[in-house]
């Protein structure tokens, strides 16, 4: 086996990446800062008052909607709304129901009654879907499904009920920061090199060869539960998606917004470097400060 | 270490991907990924350095203390590892859940370091039987992200390359006892120590047939059996280890292919660890830190 030169940087010629940001540099506030404020206002999230002054709690931008201020923090865990999509794990097996990891405050819930079964049939769940809830999703698998409902606690409950949605199969899982992920109508992508994207809200990047989506979709009368593990991913795929996932990274390493368009982009930037090149981060600089160029082109045209 | 989650299809699609030859992240079964390093951030201590590969982030301190030689080895110096897991680096360490893993770590550097080849501890003695240096290297875990050992390794050689040790001469001998001058570091006379000959250790995951260098800590979790072999710059191996419960015996190639990937790969690594220090050592740039 051909063995590669190791490759060790100094810490002095590291590069500070500098957020490469679309606007001019909002002010940012920190943890104990005061906020000023106008008369009569609402106290929002991220901010508490300490005698007759507004300060924030958490690091971030303030947001104002008329009379009510509130700090967005720049990075928290993922907060869920009703209709978002996002790509989960199992972490457990309760009786009616899964915990799901969402990189969210508290685990997720799916329940039994909310996911297609096999066989497609609508019927009441009995005692023996319950003894069977493992095979269907065991520890460890990963899903994406959309959020139905949010509890009082801010727990999420998932629903997998329609045909895209369901148990996911070969593919790499990349994690950024749920902030990134711009809010779309349509989270699931194919993209023209021949891998497709799930773009979680939660910040779990889902991507996968293309064929394993079309298959989702396909295999509609099993209700998405079906996996093919001995079908192996061609050689030309797998290096589409390691491309993809350091662009991913790239992207995400200096904080850029994550949708269809400036994955695309970066992933075509990207393509004068070799893929482990796109390990090094001076080149995840570089990748990034490119598509951001390609992008403002495209909003001055 | 940690334990990671991972589906049955995440573990197919790693599995084929170093079948052939192309990993998650576009690697080679034998390439690292990007290593930094940086020497001379602590001020107090003799020597010092910090690496870090990928997530993984470990800093090296070598202290020098005088001390009686052991009566077994009377002309040879004394070379003491020290490895805490920091709560920093994974929950799992919080406490004394890090104490079994920092005990093994040590006891590992301490077994490649035992040969005369790899670190001369003669250097070391000051008076024959009586007085000699005693190196304490103060191993510190940052942030663990697989590969722990390789960047232990490799952070302690360049701490060693950093490090220097006062001169020092014997003033006078009262009633036996005798009484040592250290030069004073304004003086300007300090010994750098021979460092060039000291090992590296390389980790090779075992993914059924085939040999991962540096693997993440999604390959680990599908691994089950690591091999870790101290490699020294004139391809000899001065330290072997097993953990994990799978077994390299299944077939017998592999554990002799295994060897001979590792002293390779570690070869490769002392070159490119030595002319990074050289580089350092001849630039002197101010140090970076751990802030930006």
């Amino acid at each position: 086996m051909e063995v590669t030169d190791v490759n060790i940087r100094l810490a002095c010629d590291r590069i500070c990446l500098p957020a490469v940001s679309e606007n001019e540099v909002q002010k940012l506030f920190t943890p104990g800062e005061d906020i000023p404020t106008c008369a009569g206002f609402m106290r929002g999230h991220g901010t508490y008052t300490e005698g007759e002054d507004l300060k924030a709690s958490v690091a971030g931008v303030k947001e104002q909607v008329n009379k009510l201020i509130s700090i967005k923090p720049l990075k928290s865990r993922y907060n869920g709304e009703i209709g978002d999509v996002v790509v989960g794990r199992v972490v457990e097996v309760q009786q009616k129901r899964w915990k799901i990891d969402t990189n969210a405050r508290l685990e997720s819930v799916l329940l039994l009654s909310s996911v297609n079964l096999p066989g497609g049939e609508l019927r009441r769940r009995s005692s023996e879907d319950e003894k069977m809830m493992r095979k269907y999703l065991q520890e460890g698998d990963l899903i994406s499904a959309e959020v139905m409902n949010v509890y009082q606690d801010g727990a999420l409950s998932l629903h997998t009920r329609s045909l895209k949605y369901g148990k996911l199969s070969q593919g790499v899982l990349v994690k950024v920061f749920p902030s990134l992920i711009m809010r779309r109508k349509n989270h699931f992508h194919s993209l023209p090199n021949g891998a497709a994207v799930i773009l979680g809200n939660n910040g779990f990047v889902w991507i996968c060869p293309a064929s394993g989506l079309e298959h989702q979709e396909d295999s509609g009368s099993a209700g998405g539960f079906i996996q093919d593990l001995e079908k192996e991913v061609p050689k030309a795929d797998r290096e589409v998606i390691a491309r993809l996932k350091n662009c991913i990274l790239a992207l995400a390493n200096s904080k850029m917004m994550l949708y269809d368009t400036s994955i695309i982009y970066a992933f075509e930037e990207s393509m004068k470097f070799t893929i482990t090149e796109l390990l090094l981060p001076d080149v995840m600089v570089d990748v990034a400060n490119l598509t951001q160029h390609r992008l403002h082109l495209d909003i001055a045209d | 270490m940690a334990d990671i989650l991972l589906s049955e299809a995440e573990k197919t699609f790693i599995l084929h991907g170093v079948r052939d030859n192309v990993r998650n992240d576009g690697r080679s079964c034998s390439e690292f990924r990007p290593i930094e390093l940086e020497l001379g951030l602590v001020e107090n201590a003799n020597g010092s350095a910090r690496v870090r590969l990928a997530n993984t982030d470990v800093l090296v301190a070598v202290k020098c203390e005088i001390d009686n030689p052991s009566s077994n080895f009377p002309d040879e110096g004394k070379l003491d590892f020290f490895v805490d897991c920091s709560a920093n680096a994974t929950p799992q360490f919080e406490g004394k859940g890090g104490e079994q893993l920092a005990v093994e770590l040590a006891a590992l550097m301490s077994r490649a370091y035992q040969t005369r080849e790899s670190f001369n501890l003669s250097t070391l003695s000051i008076i024959k039987g009586m007085k000699c240096w005693k190196l304490c290297i103060d191993v510190l875990i940052l942030e663990c992200g697989g590969s722990l050992i390789d960047a232990i390794s490799m952070g302690t050689k360049a701490a060693l390359a950093d490090t220097k040790i006062p001169k020092v001469s014997v003033i006078g001998s009262d009633e036996g006892s005798l009484e040592l001058e250290l030069a004073d570091e304004a003086d300007g006379r300090e010994e750098p120590l021979d460092w060039h000959h000291a090992p590296c250790l390389v980790t090779l995951n075992k993914l059924e047939d085939s040999l991962l260098v540096d693997a993440s800590a999604e390959e680990e979790a599908c691994c089950a059996a690591a091999l870790i072999v101290g490699v020294s710059p004139n391809k000899k191996i001065t330290t072997t280890s097993i953990p994990g419960h799978g077994s390299f015996l299944a077939d017998s190639k592999v554990f002799t292919r295994a060897l001979n990937l590792a002293v390779d790969v570690g070869v490769k690594l002392n070159t490119a660890l030595e002319a990074a220090i050289k580089k350092h050592q001849t630039l002197k740039p101010p140090p970076r830190g751990f802030l930006d």
